[in-house]
This record gives structure tokens, C-alpha cells and sequence, in this order.
């Protein structure tokens, strides 16, 4: 091996890594959403996945919702980081493997061939709780919500059967039962 | 109806609500009508300074004197990017700095406009936040902010970017009442847990090799810090040191203080904390220049971090104990009731640290400060330590650039109170060390400002010299000139192969002309002789001036942690130098 001579410390010990869902509630203004992803990409954190909606019209609080993948440290770091944010009002961290959380992506998938073909995508598609939102002749639409493997699952039975679009969303969560996230 | 202002109105009123008397910077064409409204705003001056880079760390070095935060005005495009430099290095060494932008009109945003820049999307990793302000009506607010968010929580800096129409329109200024006191750190600051304090009381007294490790946190937490930090020291009977930005905190000269830790730090200093079984970091983050090889940083002790930033707790190092909150709060809590519970425990505990500080004469006696003297030439630490006797019995502050002369004032210059040491040393900012000692000098206009300098990096910032004679500001740049980078040469030398690799400067100017032509006073020293004379004539001078003070050109800065090893591994010096660094080691520098 080359002898590298950079002026900084090697990297030690690495922790495992783990996905979690990281929800950051924030004042709905102009650049808030490069604030919270330039600060992942500055200081080298993951993203698989961002949803984002304003859901408080009044307030203009906008929910950001991020899968990240990280180590226990790194996950902390996210969140202390984030938090000295301005204009975020609090943050959440859920594991993925959480069973009181919901999670769920959306996507819409177009398939087009013969109608013989057709047949058969719709027949696949039916465990997963799709609707058709377009349909022709030589074409349909579906929108599936689903957990994101699940979705990756249906897509790599539909690929055979001629898929031709995919839209995603990132991932969005809830927590299950009356109780809502209050940050301490 | 209220009164109408102009935006340029409303930026000095808020400006003159905050009792802001300073301001550095540098007029352009998106700030003029800003620059227009300077001449109604009597308690308000402008210093123009030559760069805004310069502009930007005059500011922080009036900030981290005085303790007030620095004020600074630049124009779009250009102006805000020469601005980015000073607002990083404050962004990384806590100091609060508020930077008003000029910036294009309104309609012409996003269209390529001339001197245009996207200077809020620029700013934003390097500030703590910032604004592009769209409406008059909301620029008091800002402004007012902007303020708030620069000096609460963990200082740092703040951009206020404003269009040149929004400048000229007219608008309200209301000051509101501060709606919440929100958290500008993630955390409501100083609502401290009394059962931390009893846990760090109790951690203190099991304790049989504590040490104290502090930080900028303790200067940034205002003078008071400082008194009580001396006073948790002389209650406990424990060894303190500090980090490069902590220097001041705690007198330099004190028996109970081990001087600067780190890798270019003492040897007692570094080995008391690898070895220590009780670690009290106060204000400090464990920088990698401190910790040395993470893994093995003091592998047998407890640790306790206080710090107001929550982000800075097991960023780099998982500690046993740690209390988000400012280091005054903290500190006073915590020595009353230590002071109720604990009424004899410096005698009581004498015995139980005892063999701790044996351990810690001894290796004090190793003297890992000390260099070979000579007659000929004059080292450079003998310059820092002739300077420190011959300022020490006044009042002096004392700035730097950065590079190895910076670690030699570091090391051998011993500051006693807070905020008068200024370097750069998050973001080592070369050309630091001449702006800054004009804004210390326009805080303290009265006190001794010197710049302990080299002559590369002083280089880089040269033009402020007409700053200073422009103010009559009796700065002194001391310039220790080996006419080398030292601290690359010093690299290049133990770890490149003695590759010097553009690391020496040809052609570098006379120095002595330079301040003449400059309007300032040049003095030169050669040798060891005439070095008391001239420092002195440099002292008594009430003009600006440059010494150029000709240093051996191969001393290496010493002791040093080498890469890849940990604190209890410290070179010495020549002697130690033979010993090779190892291939591991080459690569973890």
C-alpha cells in the first residue's frame, strides 16, 4: 500500500450500522429544506429517503422525514445536529425495526404490453393492495403503498411483465396509538 | 401611523438599539445606500478596512476581547465571498459575529447579475443561520435576531444578506419583545439536573488522578467563568490545562496549571491525561489536535463534559457524565454545593492525590518546553519568552497567524486573565493575526495589542497595515521570520523526507521598508544582543509597528505528539527526532 501521509488521524473503530427514520418538524421558509440536507451531506451523513410537505398550513410547520443509516453515534449526531437548527422545532428518531411506528412509502408503477400481459401484471399486483389509477388498452397505472422492500419486491415482479415507470416517495412515519412525538 | 424608514434606517437603528459602536467593512455598490445613511448615526463608527477578509477577523478579535459581538458590512458578490473566510473560522471557534451583506435588487436575484452571488446558500454551512431579507417590514426583526442567535447558546456568526431595493424602501421598525427564549442550541440552556451535580461531586471525590481540562467555553461564558474556574481549581487541589483556545482562563504561571495540552502540548500536560482516572472537560470538544490517535485517547478515566453546545457531546469521545449548560451557571452551582458538603477537602484530600502529583513533578521535570539557547542566533521561543518578560507587568493582548511561531507563543507566553489571547485555531486561518489585533486595538484602544507573526502568513493579510496607520492604531506585528513555513517545513522534515516543497519563500519583502512605506515604523532584529533593545523600542513606539525579527531558520516546534500515537508518546525533541517514525505512523499524521 501507498504510504498516505494526509496530516489527520485514521479512522478507528466502526460501530454497526443501522437504519432509522429521522422526522424534523420545521418552519415552513425559504431554504429550510437545503439547511437540513446540506448539513447531511457536509458532515457525511446518509440519506435513502426524504419526504417533505408542509402539514400545518396556519403555523407553516412543514414535517421532513429521513431515512438515514448510521451508526449509534452517528444517529445521535443527527439529531443533536439538527437540532441547533433555527427553524427546526423538534426531532424525532425511530428505528426501523420500532413496532409502534407505521411506515409507509408510495409509489405509482406503469405497466404497458399486450393485454395478455396485462392480465397477468394485474394478477401479480393483487397481494399488494394497489389501485388503478389509469387504464388503455395497451397500458395501466397503479399506486401501491407499502413498506419499501415491499415495493421493491413488487417491482421486480412486474419488471418481466412490462414495467416501463416507476415514482417514488420516500418514506413516511407515524407513531401507532393516541400518543404523538413531544419533544423533552 | 408609525414612521417610515428606509431599510439603510433601519439597519443603524437596530443597529444602535443593540449598542453596537463598531462596524468593519467595505462599502461596494449593493450596500451604498447603507453606507449613504452612516454619516446620521453619530455613535456608530465605521472602520474601512482593506480586505473583508481583514474587516471580517477585525471583528472577531474585537469580539473575543471585548466580549461583545463584532458587526460587519460587506457588499454582494465579491464582498460577501472575501467575507467567508472570517465568518468559517468564528463559525469554528465560537466567536459571534453578526455580517451584514449588501446583496443585487430583488427583481435581479437569480438572474447572473452583475457583482451577484448566492451569498445566503454560500454562507450557510459556515454560519449558525441566515437571512435573505425580502421585506423591509421584516428587516428590524431580523436584524434583532440575528443578534440573538450570534451571541446565545454557543456563540457563532450570522448573515443578514439585503437587497439593495430592500435598502432603499420604506418600512416599519417595531422592536419586539423576545416571543421565546427558544433554544438556539437544541436545548434549553442551564436547566441543570441537581443529581449531575451530585454525581460530578461524588465522581470528584472518588477521584485519585483527576485533572481539569478547559476550553474556549470558558472564555466565551464571560469573565465570571474564569474567576470560577480558579476557584473550583483551588478548592479541589486538582492539575488544570487548557486547550489552545481555553490559554487565560486560568493564570499560566500557576503552580496548579500544566500548561497547553495537545499535540503540540507539554509532556506533563498530555501524559497526565492519558494516564488520569478523572477527566473534567469544561467548555472544550475534543478536537483532534487534542485527543491524538481517538482509540487510545486516556484509556482509564472517567470522564465528565460540560459543554452548552449538545452537539459536542460524544461527537468525538463518549463520556461517563455530561451537563449540557453554560460554564458560569454550572460552575457556581457546583462550588456551592461542593463548598456545603465538602468544608475540608483540600487537606482532607491532599493524600488520596499525592502520589498523582509526584507523578506529575516528574514529569514536569523533564522541561519539555526547553530548546538549545543560542548566542548567535536568536531561537525563536527565546524571542516569545523575551517578549512575555518584557510585556507581562502590563496589560497586553496578544493575537497571532498561524503556523509554528502560533504554538511557540502558545507554549511560552503566559496569559493570566481571559479574552487576551486571540488565534486561530479551529480553522488555522493563516493571516488571522494582523485584522485581529485591529480589532482588539479599537476595543482596548489604551492596551498594548501585539501579533506574534511568521512571515508567511502575515503575507496574506499585509494590506491592513493601512488599516491600522489609516486609525492610528499602535498594533505591533511581530514577525518571528525563518523565512520558511515553518510548521510545513517542519512536516516536510520529519515526514516527507526532508522534501521542502514550496515551503520556502523567495523574494520576500523588506520588512522594515514595508512599514515605512506603509506609514508605520519597521525594526529589525538580527541577534540575540540587540533583541531586549529592540523589543522595547517596539513597546514605547506609539505608531504601528512591523519587527522583523530574524529567527533560526530549522528550529522545530516541540514537544509534539507525532501521528499515530497516542498522548503518553510525545517527541521531545532533536534527541527523540532519530527515533523513525514508524510507516503506520507517516500515515496517521
Amino acid at each position: 500500500m501507498a504510504k498516505s501521509k494526509s496530516a489527520y488521524s485514521e479512522p478507528t473503530k466502526f460501530g454497526k450500522e443501522d437504519y432509522h427514520i429521522i422526522v424534523v418538524w420545521v418552519d415552513n421558509e425559504a431554504g429550510v429544506l437545503a439547511r437540513v440536507i446540506g448539513l447531511f451531506s457536509g458532515r457525511g451523513y446518509n440519506i435513502e429517503s426524504l419526504a417533505v410537505a408542509e402539514v400545518d398550513k396556519k403555523k407553516h410547520v412543514s414535517r421532513i422525514t429521513i431515512v438515514t443509516k448510521g451508526t449509534p453515534e452517528v444517529i445521535k449526531q443527527i439529531k443533536l445536529q439538527l437540532g441547533k437548527l433555527v427553524p427546526v422545532h423538534k426531532v424525532a428518531d425511530f428505528s426501523r425495526n420500532d413496532p409502534k411506528i407505521l411506515f409507509k412509502e408510495l409509489a405509482l408503477l406503469k405497466v404497458a404490453g399486450t393485454s395478455k400481459k396485462l392480465d397477468k401484471a394485474k394478477k401479480l399486483c393483487k397481494k399488494y393492495n394497489c389501485v388503478i389509477l389509469d387504464k388503455t388498452k395497451k397500458s395501466f397505472v397503479i399506486q401501491v403503498t407499502a413498506l419499501r422492500r415491499e415495493i421493491d419486491k413488487l417491482i421486480v415482479t412486474l419488471k418481466p411483465v412490462g414495467l416501463i415507470s416507476v415514482s417514488r416517495t420516500g418514506a413516511v412515519a407515524m407513531t401507532k396509538g393516541k400518543e404523538i412525538f413531544i419533544q423533552n | 401611523m408609525p414612521k417610515l424608514l428606509s431599510g439603510a434606517e433601519i439597519v443603524f437603528k437596530s443597529l444602535e438599539d443593540q449598542n453596537v459602536e463598531f462596524i468593519f467593512g467595505y462599502p461596494g455598490g449593493a450596500v451604498l445606500p447603507i453606507y449613504d445613511e452612516l454619516k446620521n448615526h453619530k455613535s456608530i463608527k465605521h472602520i474601512l478596512a482593506r480586505h473583508e477578509q481583514g474587516a471580517g477577523h477585525a471583528a472577531e478579535g474585537y469580539a473575543r476581547s471585548s466580549g461583545k459581538p463584532g458587526v460587519l458590512l460587506v457588499t454582494s458578490g465579491p464582498g460577501a465571498t472575501n467575507a467567508v473566510t472570517a465568518l468559517t473560522d468564528a463559525y469554528m471557534d465560537s466567536v459571534p459575529l453578526v455580517c451584514i451583506s449588501g446583496q443585487v435588487p430583488t427583481h435581479l436575484i437569480g438572474t447572473d447579475a452583475f457583482q451577484e452571488a448566492d451569498t445566503t446558500g454560500i454562507t450557510r454551512p459556515c454560519t449558525k443561520h441566515n437571512w435573505l431579507v425580502k421585506d423591509v417590514n421584516d428587516l428590524g426583526k431580523i436584524i434583532h435576531k440575528a443578534f440573538e442567535v450570534a451571541t446565545t447558546g454557543r456563540p457563532g456568526p450570522v448573515l443578514v444578506d439585503i437587497p439593495k431595493d430592500i435598502q432603499f424602501n420604506k418600512g416599519v421598525y417595531k422592536v419586539e419583545k423576545n416571543e421565546s427564549p427558544k433554544k438556539f442550541n437544541g436545548a434549553k440552556p442551564n436547566q441543570i439536573n441537581s443529581k449531575d451535580i451530585d454525581k460530578f461531586i461524588e465522581m470528584i471525590k472518588q477521584a485519585s488522578k483527576p485533572i481539569f481540562y478547559t476550553g474556549g467555553g470558558v472564555i466565551n461564558s464571560g469573565p465570571q467563568a474564569s474567576e470560577l474556574l480558579r476557584e473550583l481549581i483551588h478548592v479541589t487541589g486538582f492539575p488544570i490545562t487548557s486547550t489552545l483556545q481555553g490559554l487565560g482562563a486560568y493564570p499560566g504561571d500557576d503552580h496548579q496549571f500544566l500548561g497547553m495540552l495537545g499535540m503540540h502540548g507539554t509532556y506533563e500536560a498530555n501524559n497526565a491525561m492519558h494516564d488520569c482516572d478523572l477527566m473534567i472537560n469544561v467548555g472544550a470538544r475534543f478536537d483532534d489536535r487534542i485527543t491524538g490517535k481517538i482509540d487510545q485517547f486516556s484509556p482509564k478515566s472517567k470522564k465528565v463534559h460540560i459543554d452548552i453546545d449538545p452537539s459536542s457531546i460524544g461527537k468525538n469521545v463518549q463520556v461517563d457524565l455530561a451537563i449540557i449548560s453554560d460554564v458560569s451557571e454550572l460552575l457556581k452551582k457546583v462550588i456551592t454545593r461542593f463548598k456545603e458538603k465538602n468544608k475540608n477537602f483540600l487537606s482532607s484530600n491532599k493524600e488520596k492525590t499525592a502520589k498523582w502529583w509526584s507523578q506529575i513533578e516528574k514529569w514536569r521535570e523533564k522541561k519539555s518546553l526547553n530548546f538549545v539557547n543560542s548566542k548567535q542566533t536568536i531561537k525563536p521561543q527565546h524571542a516569545v519568552q523575551r517578549l512575555y518578560e518584557l510585556t507581562k507587568d502590563q496589560d497586553t493582548f496578544i493575537t497571532t497567524e498561524v503556523g509554528q511561531h502560533q504554538m511557540w507563543a502558545a507554549q511560552h507566553y503566559k496569559f493570566n486573565k481571559p479574552n487576551r489571547w486571540m488565534t486561530s485555531g479551529g480553522l488555522g486561518t493563516m493571516g488571522y493575526g494582523l485584522p485581529a489585533a485591529i480589532g482588539v486595538q479599537i476595543a482596548h484602544p489604551k492596551k498594548l495589542v501585539v501579533d506574534i507573526a511568521g512571515e508567511a502568513s502575515i503575507l496574506m493579510n499585509m494590506q491592513e497595515m493601512s488599516t491600522a496607520v489609516q486609525y492610528k492604531l499602535p498594533i505591533k506585528i511581530f514577525i518571528l521570520n525563518n523565512e520558511y513555513m515553518g510548521m510545513v517545513r517542519q512536516w516536510q522534515e520529519l515526514l516527507h523526507d526532508k522534501n521542502y516543497s514550496e515551503s520556502y519563500t523567495e523574494a520576500l519583502p523588506d520588512f522594515v521598508k514595508l512599514a515605512e512605506a506603509y506609514g508605520a515604523v519597521g525594526i529589525r532584529a538580527k541577534t540575540p544582543d540587540e533583541l531586549d533593545d529592540k523589543i522595547k523600542e517596539m513597546i514605547n513606539s506609539n505608531k504601528p509597528v512591523i519587527f522583523d525579527c530574524v529567527v533560526d531558520k530549522q528550529e522545530n516546534c516541540y514537544p509534539m505528539i507525532p501521528s499515530g500515537k497516542p498522548h503518553n508518546q510525545m517527541l521531545l525533541g532533536s534527541e527523540d527526532e532519530k527515533e523513525d517514525v514508524s510507516d503506520e505512523g507517516k500515515t496517521l499524521v
